[in-house]
Parts: C-alpha cells; structure tokens; sequence
C-alpha cells in the first residue's frame, strides 16, 4: 500500500529547490498600464488645481472646499481603517484638535486674519499625532470589536473635555477665528488652495502606505491578524504607526476646516457624525483602496453640502445619505472602484483565456463572483476577523 | 454627604437596571449574530417616540403602550435583520455592521427628526413626578416601576435562554456560529429572532428613557456610546457581564455626578471603561482568547 | 537529540481535556508523521507547538532550546513553520504578495514606510518559490481565489520564504484533489532532499505512508505508539485506537473534532 503511493508520486520528477537570485520578469502589460494611469492621475491634479479658475460661483467653490477636505479626512482615515480592517470612530478627535489647535492659537494671541494663519494647519497635525499616540497604545492593545467602542469612549471623552475645559476652549460657546481679509470667491479660492495642500500629503502619506512593506503588513493584519503575527509582524507596531500616520492629515484638515468656517463650538468640532461619515465615504469608493476615499468623500460630501444649503432646515439630507448608502452596500458590496477594477480585469482576463491561458483562474474568479465581499466566506475566512 | 452617597447609590442601581436590559439586547445580538449593532442608539429613541404618540395622542399609559411597542420593535429589528444584516458575509463583518446599522440609525433619524421636529419631548404620565419614601430615601416610582419592569424582562430573556430548545440555540450560537451551524442550528433564523429580541427590549429601555429624560431624534449617539462602553465593559457576548456592567457604570456616573459635578461624571465614565479596558483588554467579564484558530 | 521534542504536554479546554501527557519527537532530516482518531489531540498538539495554544504543563523544545509557552513568532523565528488545516493565507493579497509577509526582518519604527513592499531580490526569490509549488503563473490573483490545495501550497510556500528548518503540515492533502495531493506530496519530498524536516498530520492513510519515514499514532491526548509505517500498520494498538475510541469517547464518530472546535471556540469569544 505505502508503496503504491510512493511510485504513484515519485512519477512527478523532483525539482530542484530553487536557489535565491535575481529574477526580474517584467511585465509588458504592467509599463503601459502604468503610464496610462500617472497620466490619468496628472488629470486628475490639473482638474482639481484648476478647479476654481474654472467655477467662479462662491456656492459652488464652498462646496469645493468643504468636499476637499473631506477628500483629505477620508484618504487619511483610510489608511488606517481601510488597510488594516481596525473601523476607528475616534479620528474626529484629530479633527477637532486640529480645529481647535488653529483656532485657539490664533484667537488667544489676536492675530490677525490672513495668510499667516495658515502656518498652524501643520501643527495641527502635529497635535494630532502627539494625542495618537497614548490613544493608539490604549486602543490598540485591544481587538477590532472592542476597538471600535474604545475610540469612541475617547472620542466622548474629548468631546466633553471640550465642552468643560472652559478655560481652554471656552466651552459650548466657542470660539472665532481672526477674520481674514478676503471676500466672496476670492476666501474661498484661499481655503480650496490650502485644503488641497492637505489632501496632497494625504494621498502622499496613503499611497506611500500602501506601497511600502509597512503596508503590506498593514494589510496582512487586516486578512487575518493572528497569522500575521505568527509570522514575525510586529502587529502592534504596525498599527500603531498607521494610526498615527493617518492621525497627522485628519488633524491638518480639521485645522484648516476650522479657519474655513471662522468659528468652531466643540459638537460640530468633535462631531460623532464625523467617522462614520468618513466611513461610508471610504467604503462607498472603495475602502483599503487609494482612489475610493477620494472618489467617495467627492461624492458625499458635495451631496451632503448640496442638501444641506438646499434644504437648510431639512434632515432630508440624512435620509438620502443613509439610503444611499445602503443602495451601494446591497448593490456594491465591495464599494465603486473594487466592483469596475474587477469588472475591467476580468474582460481582459477573458481575452487572455481565449489565447489559451489559465482557463484555472477564470474558474476559481467565477467561483468567487463579483460580491465577494458578502457572499459566503471563503474557508480560511470563516474566523479571519478575529 | 453620606445620605446622598446612598441616595445616587440607589438611583444608579434603579437606572442600571434599566440600561442593562438594552445593553442585554445588544450584547446577545453582538453574540449571537457577530456584529456591532449601531441603530441600538437609535432604536431606543424610536420606543421613546412610539410610547410618547401612544400617551399623547390615544392617551395609552406608556406601561400598557409596551404592549403595541414591544412588538412593533420586534418586527423593526427582524426586518432590519432580514433587509440587511444577513446579506452580510463573513469577511469585514464587524466593519460592514458597524456602516449598515449606522445607515439605518441615519435614515432613522431623519424620519423622525422630520417627523417631529428639534424640539425635546418627554413623557409625563402621572406619576412622572412622584416618589416613594422608603428608609429616608426618595425613590422616584418611574425609576422604581422601570426597575421593575427590566428585571421581568430580563428574567423572561434568561427563561427564554435557558428552558427553551429555542434557548438552546442561541446560546449554541453564542459560543460558536460554525460550531452552532455543525450541530445542526439553523442559525439564520436564530440571528434573526435574536436581532428582533434585542431590539424589542428597547422598546422598554425607550419607554422608561423617555419618561426620565427629555428626547430629541439626535439623542441616539449619546446612547449607543453608553450601551457599547457597557457591553464592551461587561465583556463582548456575556449577557451577565453587561447587566454587570450596568449597573456598575450607572452606579458610577451617579456618585460622580453628586459627589463632584454632573458636567464630570460622563467623562469619570468613558475614562473608567479606558483604565479597565488597558488592564483587561477583554474586559470585565470576558474571556481571553485563545491564539490558535 | 531531536529537533522537536514535546515532553508530557498536557492541556485541557475547561472540562475537555485534550492531550494528557503527550510526548513526541521529530528527528532532523525526517518526514514524520502524525495519525490518530478525531479528538485525539493532533490539532492541540500542533497548536502547543507552535505557541499558538499555552500547554497547562510539559516542555517542549527545538534543537536543544526549550520553546514552551512562546508566542507563534518567537517560535517561527527560531525556524519552526506550520500551516493550518483550514489554510490560513490573506485572501485578498495577491499570491506574489502572500509570499512578502513571512519576511523575518525587522524595519525601525518609520524605515519600513518608505521601504518599498520587498527588494528585486526578494521579489525573485518570491517567483522561485511560487514556480517550485506551480503557482508562478497566478502571482497577480488575489489568494482568496484559489482553489483548496492551492490555498495550501501557497501557505506552504510562503513559510518557505523564512527558510524554517521544520515545517508542521497540518492535514496537507485534507479536501484536495488527487492530482494535487500527488504534486504536494512530491513538493514535500524535494523539500526533505534539500534538507528540510516535517511532521505531518493527515487521515489520508495513503499519503502517510507513503511520504513517512516514522509514524506516530496519538489516542485520547497522548502518543501511543511510534513506528515505520509498516510497523504501524500492524500494530494491534492503533487498531483499537481507531477502533475502540468511539466506545470509550462516549461521542459519535461524525461529531466535529472536539479539540479543534474547542481551540476555535476559545478564538471566537474575542
């Protein structure tokens, strides 16, 4: 018996094992592909640069910019959340120091209004990263069910702190920013510059990120945590480093969202509408993905604004972003751009098996079909989020 | 000083009581089901607002109102479950919940924000106000009567737990979905009575919230934050954890509130979940976990 | 002395008790093989091992260096590799990229941000391994597409990556194809020429014999008897182990392996 088994293997001649050295198959495809999308992307930037040149309406370029830095937020937390699987609802708090960060320095010292203001958008990055920090080392220690509620008991905690710390933050009165001396589009064209700024080191920070080891690891850790571990990731640290790397542009957006708005209170500042949002943004794109975010947040937030100048009074605006949403999720599992990249790689790859490659693959893509994401779990998966 | 340290003693237990029967509900729909319920928040309002039509407009006292709202909320919660949570798949699963339930919990309050405005409702049945004196203490009777009623009710869940083949079930799938599945539970229809269960006792949960606070269709987030923290404190999945914790929490927010200031207590309270949290990452009540698949 | 050594390793899941005093060795250069019945400890045995399961007494060693109660990347980084028998790889990684997790270098602190995914090197390295299991030509598809024995070939081929000196194969040829099993089984031989040991657990009898050098047969938590596979084979023992066990077990045989569904449970309560 043991023998019948043997010679039926030993029929397979044995191949070496392979030795280390360089093998650098290029792939043909992958040059053009690439210079397609760097041109795609360079678009993309002359579009988004040019953006107020174009659009003189002021309703319009305020729209824009409140859009732009949720472009940034969403980006940020995804490079986070996206990648590594952990959901944070305590980026709000980067958000609001950030805001309050501006705010408070420029307010307490009576500068004046203008461009010089804008010096603290990094530091209130940088305020952000100092408060991820012992945030991330608390929360972190923790796994994804618990650390979603972690974030937000810090979040509410830094909400009342704001309400509280009177001496600080003046409480729920707020406080304004010195007025800058700019008028009609020409305020907003400012801020649209300056947001987009902070978008660039966001999409910097998310593509460095997702091109790096760091990063596979990143997501290494979302598929399956403890296997990860297992094989020599230093978890902890790798998220803890991804959090405060996305902590730093959430906290320049907010800063620059509190100039924009000339006065901050701590309930819009640190809002618990805030992740979640940036959530649905990220999910709907694409999340884990660079352009999702970006194409998300341009979409919702641009709604939402649109809704709410629309229809002030109205929380119409609420249901139809929630309806939305859930539209997508029934319809797009996976978000827009997984679903169209998969559904543009599969025409090619059917072009492919017609020249008689891999007919394997197409089997095992179909099998899994185009909703992956919610469709029964691939065996490895049945306790990967755990 | 120390009279009023045994009377926030004794609020904080009344109104544990009640908070644990919600964080019940939404600790056994995390267990049972795998997900993190969001629209729990909100879903509390929802009672608030049926109770209070109910009383303002038909004049049906809030307790006998539980009757029509119970089940109304049953069905809320098995519909949800229905439209949405079960076409959830096993990959991003915590993820996908946490976005799905907070969709719903939008589209929630939109509806009845535009339905009854910004203005804060509260319910105010008869004995709203009134108290019993017992022993030197005043015990407000609402707190007392929803003290009462969350006790009944979680009684009934732990009947329905242990001495049903149904009870059996869900706490098959508490331990286990695969497991669960393998011994022949037909754990979808198990996740979505438990979704409607749990959603079912904030019917009560609302009722009573909309008798001792003043609601508006926003005071959802406020809720949820608290019913998680509870949850997570008591330990993911235990039902005995979350009445635990409670209590525990509410009894803490309470001397806080006396002792210091009431502006404090909410933040002593997050604060206290964060300390126990990076001592015991499981929590409270939970269990560790084990490293192998 | 043994490469891996498992001395009275005893562990039990609240009431269940799983190995009772378990001892094992694996020599170097060997392919060992593991049998016994459903619920005989296989899985925990693996899990203790490996660090993924902390023993309640016992030691257990690797190459001298006692390895007890370590985590799982400590023991992988001292060169013991495993896989699981529900392949454990990141599904929505592409295969090229699976291969990139295992690397046992250590960036500091900001390095490994600005340092690309991995080295030409590296990459070329990861290629070799990829073509050596037949998995070259799907480097671009996400893992979670393969099919069940791919799944298990790339999970072995990314240990690889480590170059672990012993490799623990849990159910290698588990819900495979034959064809696969045969590739799998003739990778694991290469593997050995080169060098490589590996203990495997498998209920395909066939492949176990065929591949093993030595054979242990494990019943009710511990080791009963080692042996070739002829000698196995004929032992009276093992018989009665697969045999007799469901009588004493109280359990029917259909029932889910109560030890793995206990380590998954202790997971699954996060």
């Amino acid at each position: 018996m043991s023998g019948a088994a043997g010679e039926e293997t030993a029929t397979a001649a044995p191949r070496p094992m392979p030795s280390p050295g360089p093998l650098p198959t290029s792939n043909r495809r992958g040059t053009a592909a690439r210079s397609a999308k760097v041109a795609f992307w360079l678009v993309i930037a002359g579009l988004l640069v040019a953006f107020p040149a174009i659009f003189t309406n002021t309703t319009v370029t305020t729209i824009a910019v409140f859009s732009i830095i949720f472009m940034s937020a969403a980006t940020a937390w995804n490079s986070f959340s996206g990648y590594s699987g952990y959901v944070s609802i305590g980026h709000a708090v980067f958000f609001g120091a950030g805001a309050y960060t501006l705010v408070l320095i420029a307010a307490d010292n009576h500068w004046t209004g203008g461009y010089s203001v804008f010096a603290l958008v990094p530091l209130g990055g940088v305020v952000s990263v100092a408060i991820a920090v012992p945030f991330g080392l608390v929360a972190l220690r923790t796994r994804r069910h618990t650390f979603v509620v972690v974030t937000i008991a810090v979040f509410f905690i830094f909400q009342l702190l704001a309400f509280n710390l009177k001496f600080l933050t003046r409480g729920s009165q707020g406080v304004s920013t010195p007025t800058p001396p700019w008028f009609g589009s020409a305020y907003n064209d400012r801020f649209y510059y300056a947001a987009l700024c902070v978008l660039a080191v966001a999409v910097l920070i998310s593509v460095a990120v997702r091109r790096s080891r760091f990063g596979l690891q990143l997501l290494a850790i979302r598929d399956d945590e403890d296997r990860a571990a297992g094989l020599g990731v230093r978890t902890t640290r790798v998220k803890l480093v991804a959090f405060m790397l996305s902590s730093f542009p959430v906290g320049m957006a907010g800063a620059v969202w509190g100039y924009f708005l000339g006065s901050i209170h701590p309930q819009f500042a640190f809002n618990p509408l805030f992740d979640l949002s940036v959530a649905i943004m990220a999910f709907l794109g694409g999340l884990g993905t660079i352009s999702g975010p970006l194409l998300g947040a341009a979409l919702l937030e641009s709604l939402q604004q649109y809704f709410a100048i629309q229809y002030s009074q109205d929380n119409l605006y609420l249901i139809a972003y929630g309806a939305l949403f859930l539209v997508v999720i029934v319809l797009l599992p996976r978000g827009v751009i997984p679903t169209v990249v998969d559904t543009v790689r599969s025409w090619r790859d059917r072009g492919e098996g017609l020249r008689g490659r891999s007919a394997l693959v197409g089997g095992a893509r179909s099998a899994q079909g185009p909703a992956g994401g919610l469709t029964v779990a691939a065996p490895n998966g049945v306790r990967g989020e755990d | 000083m120390g009279t009023q340290l045994v009377q926030a003693v004794v609020d904080g237990v009344l109104t544990g009581g009640v908070y644990a029967l919600m964080a019940a509900g939404l600790t056994l729909i995390f267990g049972v089901l795998d997900i993190i319920n969001i629209a729990q928040g909100i879903f509390v309002v929802l009672g608030a607002y049926l109770s209070y039509v109910l009383w303002s407009d038909l004049g049906i006292d809030p307790f006998l109102g539980l009757l029509i709202t119970i089940p109304t909320l049953f069905f809320v919660g098995v519909g949800v479950e229905w439209a949405f949570i079960r076409r959830l798949g096993e990959r991003d699963r915590v993820t996908m919940s946490i976005l799905v339930t907070y969709a719903v919990s939008l589209i929630l309050e939109g509806i009845l924000d535009n339905a009854f405005g910004t203005n804060v409702f509260q319910l105010r049945p008869s004995y709203e106000s009134s108290s019993f004196f017992v022993f030197g203490f005043y015990l407000q009777q609402i707190y007392v009567y929803g003290f009462v009623l969350a006790v009944v009710l979680l009684a009934a869940i732990y009947a329905l737990l242990y001495r049903s083949r149904f009870g059996a079930s869900v706490r098959a799938s508490l331990q286990d979905r695969t497991a669960a599945q393998l011994i022949g539970v037909n754990v979808r229809r198990v996740s979505t009575i438990t979704f409607g269960i749990g959603t079912a006792v904030t019917a009560a949960g609302g009722m009573v919230f909309g008798v001792t606070n003043a609601f508006s269709a926003n005071s959802g987030a406020d809720l949820i934050s608290r019913l998680l923290s509870i949850v997570i404190l008591g330990g993911l999945g235990s039902i005995g954890g979350a009445m635990g914790a409670a209590v525990l929490m509410l009894v803490l927010e309470d001397i806080v509130a006396t002792v210091w200031s009431p502006v404090w207590s909410p933040v002593v309270y997050f604060a206290a979940l964060l300390i126990v949290l990076s001592i015991r990452p499981v929590g409270l009540f939970g269990r560790t976990a084990a490293r192998a698949q | 002395m043994a490469l891996l050594e498992a001395d009275s390793v005893a562990k039990s899941f609240g009431g269940l008790v799983a190995l009772t005093g378990c001892s094992l060795e694996v020599e170097q250069g060997e392919i060992a093989g593991l049998i016994g019945p459903n619920g005989s400890g296989k899985t925990t045995l693996f899990n203790v091992m490996t660090g993924y399961v902390r023993a309640d007494s016992g030691r257990v060693r690797l190459g001298g260096t006692d390895i007890t109660g370590a985590s799982p990347a400590k023991v992988f980084g001292l060169g013991l590799g495993r896989t699981f028998q529900l392949s454990r790889i990141f599904a929505r990684l592409s295969v090229l990229e699976n291969m990139l997790v295992a690397t046992q270098r250590h960036e500091g602190w900001l390095r490994g941000v600005v340092k690309r995914q991995a080295s030409t090197a590296e990459q070329g390295r990861a290629r070799e391994l990829l073509e050596f299991v037949g998995l070259d030509h799907l480097e671009r598809l996400p893992a979670g597409n393969l099919s069940y024995g791919q799944r298990k070939l790339l999970e072995l081929a990314y240990l690889l990556v480590a170059d672990p000196v012993i490799i623990l194969l849990d159910e290698p040829a588990g819900g495979v194809n034959p064809t696969l099993i045969n590739m799998i089984a003739d990778r694991i031989r290469a593997l050995n020429a080169q060098g490589k040991t590996f203990l495997i657990v498998e209920h395909n009898m066939e492949f176990v014999m065929g591949l093993c050098d030595r054979v242990t047969v494990m019943n009710q938590g511990r080791a009963i008897v080692s042996g070739t596979p002829d000698a196995i084979r004929g032992d009276p023992r093992v018989v009665d182990a697969y045999l007799g066990g469901a009588d004493e077990d109280d359990e029917p045989d259909d029932e889910p392996n109560a030890a793995e569904l206990e380590a998954g449970h202790g997971l699954s309560s996060v």
